[in-house]
């Protein structure tokens, strides 16, 4: 891989940039790999990555029904944090969110991560009880969080109206918090794995699995049938469908949630803000857009667009607290299907078959943990058993009851 | 918006209504394993095209009833009282 420096932007300059080599390879599908993975999102691509760096299995396809990155790693917030309550979830997010702080240099690709901080907001005096709990059992953890009196809250967002309908009492900080470029981190990911020897191959849909002898045998694709020693499922939203092509029935539920960005204005939001009680979510990208999310459409959905009356209520939320914004036009509103567990954990590690393995159950929050997703998943492939940071995500937890509450704990900003 | 026809009550809004999962799930007797029992508390058939779930109006009359809907397209195919089984549709898939 030749790498992105001031020399290479110089040199490729001076050519007129006509001599810039593909980001990554394009290869016809072979016939047998080592490892398979389904889906070229962040996951399964951070997957493969790590599957070749650390573990040297580079006999490894990632295969794309669609283009590399169009589902959800495209059309998620791009926020990252770590601020969960249960210690499994702390633990994992937080290697995370480490993995985050170095990626671009670890990828030679500038993922354009920006620490400017996840504030989350309390409107009632119960709230703010509940978000010191929160925020204490997150210090518990060594990660860094910070209750804010509403001064401190103004100071930081000038802009936020704090007597709203429901007023702000106060609420916490996670200064490490923040957003970075998701397509970035996705092409990062490619270009490194497939330097390393990985296959991606897009527009490669899996129709379907022969397995006998509780194993995986043959992948049938829309380009072929071919085999694999090891299959990796990470298809988000599709998780069940592709499950049950393995004839394994998931505990997960397939919503479409939505997100929207404004016209682009000059800088005016300084951190990421999150409302639980009134269901919002806002920051500035980049760009200068205004980016808003909200709660998921509330029945099960693999339409990928969202409902208009959930729109509504996410922008009332929103007008409240930035009034001075409430004139703004919005230029796109999107939708990814996402696939919500009973727990709002991911699902990670080994199924009923032998060689077959799930990283998917991400919910509203995959994109922050596509790194510590990646490298986990590609310890457990190659050595067959659940990573110590994954060992308590796996399938089995929802037979022994071992459920990780973290909807309940941290509430649905997840 | 989905605009869902109530049988009591007629066509409304979606906002109207809460959305209550798949219906005709079965509650295993006592005598079941922990393997079958998380399969009834937990796992979903979550379809990609028609689901069979309950719907409840309850900004309406507050009935409960059952529905059979694309996941695809969000055509609402058939709505029918809780009681009635499972209908057979023409349409069972859309991909």
């Amino acid at each position: 891989m030749k790498g992105y420096s001031f020399l290479s932007l110089a040199k490729n300059a001076l050519s007129g940039h006509k001599n810039w080599p593909q980001t990554w390879r394009s290869p016809e599908l072979k016939k047998h790999y080592d490892v398979i993975i389904i889906g070229a999102g962040g996951h399964g691509l951070a997957t493969a990555y790590y599957l070749a760096k650390k573990h040297g299995i580079r006999n490894v396809a990632v295969l794309e029904k669609g283009y590399l990155g169009g589902g959800n790693s495209g059309r998620n917030t791009q926020v990252i944090r770590s601020n969960y309550f249960w210690p499994e979830s702390a633990a994992f997010f937080e290697h995370s969110l480490k993995l985050y702080e170095g990626l671009s240099q670890a990828l030679n690709f500038n993922i354009m991560l920006s620490q400017r901080g996840i504030l989350t907001l309390a409107h009632s005096h119960h709230e703010l009880e509940g978000m010191r709990r929160w925020a204490n059992a997150i210090k518990i953890n060594n990660i860094d969080s910070e209750i804010l009196s509403p001064s401190e809250i103004t100071d930081l967002e000038p802009r936020l109206n704090i007597e709203s309908r429901f007023p702000v009492l106060g609420g916490f900080i996670q200064r490490r918090g923040g957003v970075s470029r998701h397509d970035a981190v996705v092409w990062a990911y490619a270009r490194a794995a497939s330097a390393l020897g990985v296959d991606i191959i897009q527009q490669c849909e899996v129709t379907g699995f022969d397995a006998a002898r509780q194993k995986v045998n043959v992948v049938h694709t829309s380009q072929g049938d071919i085999s694999a020693d090891k299959v990796s499922i990470a298809v988000a939203g599709h998780t069940s469908v592709v499950a049950k092509m393995a004839g394994i029935r998931v505990p997960i539920s397939s919503v479409a949630l939505q997100a929207m960005v404004s016209e682009p204005l000059k800088p005016c939001l300084n951190s990421q803000i999150f409302s639980p009680t009134i269901h919002v979510y806002a920051g500035q990208s980049d760009r200068g857009e205004i980016v808003i999310g909200g709660g998921a459409d509330g029945y099960t959905s693999y339409a990928q667009r969202g409902g208009l009356a959930l729109l509504e209520e996410n922008m009332a939320a929103f007008c409240e607290l930035y009034p001075s914004l409430s004139r703004l036009k919005l230029m796109r509103q999107w939708a990814g299907v996402v696939d919500l567990t009973p727990d709002t954990t991911p699902i990670l590690g080994k199924t009923p078959l032998d060689n077959l393995y799930i990283s998917g159950g991400w919910g509203t929050g995959g994109y922050k943990a596509i790194p510590a997703g990646g490298d986990t998943m590609a310890y457990t492939i190659a050595n067959d058993k659940p990573h110590p940071l994954i060992s308590g995500f796996g399938l089995d937890r929802f037979e022994s009851g071992k459920l990780i509450d973290e909807g309940a704990a941290s509430g649905v900003a997840h | 918006m989905l605009q869902i026809k109530c049988p009591h009550c007629g066509v409304r809004d979606e906002v109207e209504y809460t959305f209550g999962g798949e219906s005709h799930v079965v509650r295993p007797g006592p005598s079941i394993d922990d393997a079958g029992w998380s399969n009834y508390l937990f796992n979903k058939t979550n379809p990609k095209g028609v689901h069979f779930e309950r719907w409840c109006h309850s900004f309406g009359c507050g009935q409960w009833f059952n529905m059979a809907r694309d996941t695809v397209t969000h055509e609402i195919l058939q709505v029918y009282e809780m009681s009635e089984s499972r209908p057979v549709l023409g349409k069972e898939a859309s991909t």
